[in-house]
């Protein structure tokens, strides 16, 4: 773990109408598979990828947003959301779906954290590899 | 590409992956395990099983990584060792469990 390069996925985008929100997840998935450090971060219209209460049915595009609820089991355990992003739309934290991930010793932790811009700085910072979606 | 079921072709990618999830029922998991060569047993099941409520619950196909955890959360440590899946699916417990669930090949999948 120690050599595990630390990667950041910035996620800047709606979840549907492109693809990004998609393409994004699933190379987080993988990249968790060969046990990176991965964290996720949300901002701008990335906010919305996390709305609790998909519904796709009228667009006919797949509803993926439960897997990001499979991401603790990659031990992907932080998602940082940008507090003014959310502001700028309205929304709270408890307008997103509830993440969790357990620990050796705990189980369901809380994966999103809400961060102000200041704070998402200060983690982008801290990472080896930031790739944005 | 198909496997012929019932009368019908049943259409699959070249892997031998369901093209359409939802073709897929016990009978036809049966067929799709034979030409892996594996005989299907209650214990084959379980697992067939487990990847499809996984499936449902979160929209893919867990990482052999992730099965093993959380078959060990739901069915205990000696049900879930890598050493008891390659028993069950020689060729890759993920990848021909996954198959004979009729779900697409695993995300992360090596």
């Amino acid at each position: 773990m120690s050599d595990a390069k630390k990667f950041l996925y910035l996620n800047r985008k709606a979840p549907y109408g492109t693809i990004y929100a998609l393409e994004s997840l699933e190379v987080v998935l993988i990249g968790a598979a060969f046990e990176q450090q991965v964290s996720l971060a949300f901002v701008d219209d990335g906010v919305y990828q996390l709305m609790a209460g998909q519904n796709t049915k009228g667009s006919g595009f797949k509803n993926f947003s439960n897997t990001y609820k499979a991401l603790g089991d990659y031990d992907v355990r932080n998602l940082y959301v940008e507090k003014e992003s959310l502001d700028e739309r309205g929304l709270s934290v408890d307008d997103l779906m509830p993440i969790t991930h357990d620990t050796d010793d705990e189980e369901d932790l809380p994966s999103i954290m809400v961060v102000s811009r200041a704070e998402m700085a200060k983690v982008m910072s801290e990472q080896d590899v930031v790739l944005s979606f | 590409m198909g496997y012929h079921f019932n009368g019908q072709d049943i259409a699959h990618d070249e892997e031998g992956y369901l093209t359409d999830l939802s073709q897929w029922n016990a009978d036809l998991a049966l067929l799709i395990a034979k030409d892996e060569n594996v005989a299907m047993t209650d214990e084959h099941w379980e697992v067939v099983n487990f990847l499809r409520e996984y499936y449902d619950e979160y929209q893919i196909a867990p990482a052999i990584r992730v099965l093993t955890k959380a078959l060990a959360k739901k069915m205990g440590p000696e049900k879930s060792s890598n050493k008891y899946l390659y028993e069950l699916f020689p060729y890759g417990p993920a990848k021909q469990a996954c198959k004979i669930a009729g779900l697409p090949k695993p995300t992360g999948c090596v």
